[in-house]
């Protein structure tokens, strides 16, 4: 095992998942192939969804794959970026939502 | 910006890129030849000739970052009349039916008129690789719509994007918006309005060091952009893979994305489009008369494999049928996903 947990090749190794569990992979890849195929929305549209998620999970292994993808299909650094504020928002809203919950149990316990 | 050649960069030299694009004798790419051999398609043969690319001269009005041509306005190679006599006299003497004129840009040649109207005469179909500015350019080529639609020419012209932010930053500033008043000129005498006549194609290239995506999804997008904002009409795009020779190269190596993009290439190979590659049906003319498999090997300085039919003077067009066609690294740039050529894609993926 290397001296850091992420490495960039990694991310063309995800394939060989396989060799541990095939039947589970084939069926993980098969999935994703048709989830990331043009339907009721655009593989496209599906690619920006993807870039923000990946920042959403913090993942660098999709970070890296659909920041190329998404910019491969036309999105330009002004959308991309747009894309990961929703994310931040969606994260920061996530965070500061759950105040409302502070709040509650703040004003159950206190006089 | 001045071409490679002229700062006589090491890259100008076609045998230095050769070197880099087989990597020096490292092997870390897979060789071409051995992908070809697996499927059983090594020698790979040329299937006759419909198709004549005559390039008539490297010069251009632009100096685009990813010109396999190392065109410009500083290139000085250009086409002569007896060398256009002898295309005619191949044309006239052969059954090719489709001559597509390219360069630089073509239209700088000061005897392209006259050769279009020329090769019109033997009933040919002409496609011209128009880079659109030049319409604009200068006065002088401000009725070429009206000569390219005289002439029944196809038009295939670049725009790799539809916005001006991408596309300036490949082919140079303000080259957007000439290119849509050009675009618009074309429309206005009628071409991209049919299906069947007056045919504008649009090519898209990756503006950096990507693959281009898909073909049909793209094309929609730009028929809907184009028409929306600028009123624009075109026939069909063209999606094309940028090759990593001359000024590509030097883009790549100088951005270190090379090994990457040729990883890229290698792992996107499709052998459904070993069987479309352009060379099984082209050949590739250069501005002094000599025969190439297609521009990217003419650019490269890989001859035909026909020692005896190297120039048009000696054109053996049932040698030139069955070829071997000269293969290297590069061509990993036609077979990358859907394939890619001169029209496009090459492949139907599902
Ligand atoms: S890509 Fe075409 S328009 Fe651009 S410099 Fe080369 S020949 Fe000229
Ligand atoms: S680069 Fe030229 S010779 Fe090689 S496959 Fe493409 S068209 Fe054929």
């Amino acid at each position: 095992m290397s001296d850091h947990y992420y490495n960039a090749d990694d991310l063309a190794k995800f394939g060989n998942i396989a060799e541990y569990q095939k039947e589970m992979s084939d069926k993980f890849f098969s999935y994703y192939g048709e989830v990331f195929k043009d339907g009721h929305l655009t593989a496209k549209e599906k690619s920006l969804i993807a870039l923000a998620v990946a920042h959403a999970v913090q993942c660098p292994y999709c970070i890296d794959a659909y920041s190329s993808d998404a910019y491969e299909k036309g999105y330009s650094e002004q959308q991309m970026m747009e894309a990961v504020h929703v994310a931040a928002a969606i994260k920061g809203g996530a965070v500061l939502v759950h105040g409302v919950q502070m709040m509650n149990k703040v004003k159950e316990i206190g006089m | 910006m001045k071409s490679l050649k002229v700062l006589n960069h090491r890259l100008s030299d076609s045998s230095n890129q050769l070197a880099i694009l087989e990597d020096d004798g490292l092997h870390r790419h897979a060789s071409f030849k051995a992908r070809l051999e697996a499927l059983g398609e090594f020698p790979l043969r040329a299937n006759g000739v419909e198709i004549l690319q005559i390039n008539i001269g490297k010069m251009c009005n632009q100096v685009c970052k990813h010109c396999h041509v190392d065109a410009g306005p500083d290139r000085k190679e250009i086409m002569t009349i007896e060398t256009m006599r002898l295309c005619l006299n191949t044309l006239a003497n052969s059954a090719i039916k489709t001559v597509d004129l390219t360069g630089g840009a073509p239209e700088m040649n000061p005897n392209f008129r006259w050769f279009v109207t020329e090769i019109k005469k033997l009933d040919k179909h002409i496609i011209v690789r128009c880079n659109l500015t030049i319409i604009l350019a200068n006065k002088k080529y401000h009725d070429l719509p009206e000569f390219f639609r005289q002439n029944q020419l196809e038009v295939v012209s670049s725009l790799p994007s539809f916005s001006k932010d991408r596309t300036d930053r490949q082919r140079g500033d303000g080259v957007f918006e000439d290119s849509i008043k050009a675009l618009q000129m074309l429309n206005e005498v009628g071409y991209g309005i049919s299906k069947n006549e007056l045919q504008l194609n649009l090519v898209y290239n990756p503006a950096g060091a990507f693959l281009p995506p898909s073909q049909q999804a793209l094309e929609a997008e730009y028929k809907q952009a184009l028409l929306k904002e600028f009123g624009i009409s075109f026939n069909n795009l063209y999606a094309i893979t940028n090759m990593p020779i001359s000024r590509y190269l030097d883009y790549l190596i100088s951005t270190g994305n090379y090994d990457k993009y040729m990883e890229k290439l290698v792992s996107a190979f499709n052998p459904s489009a070993v069987k479309n590659v352009m060379c099984r049906n082209t050949i590739s003319v250069s501005w002094d008369g000599f025969l190439y498999d297609c521009d990217f090997n003419q650019m490269l300085e890989l001859p035909v494999n026909t020692p005896h039919t190297l120039h048009l003077k000696d054109f053996n067009l049932s040698a030139l049928s069955t070829r071997e066609i000269v293969i290297k690294q590069h061509c990993y740039g036609c077979t990358a996903g859907a394939g890619s050529s001169c029209g496009g894609e090459v492949t139907v993926l599902s």
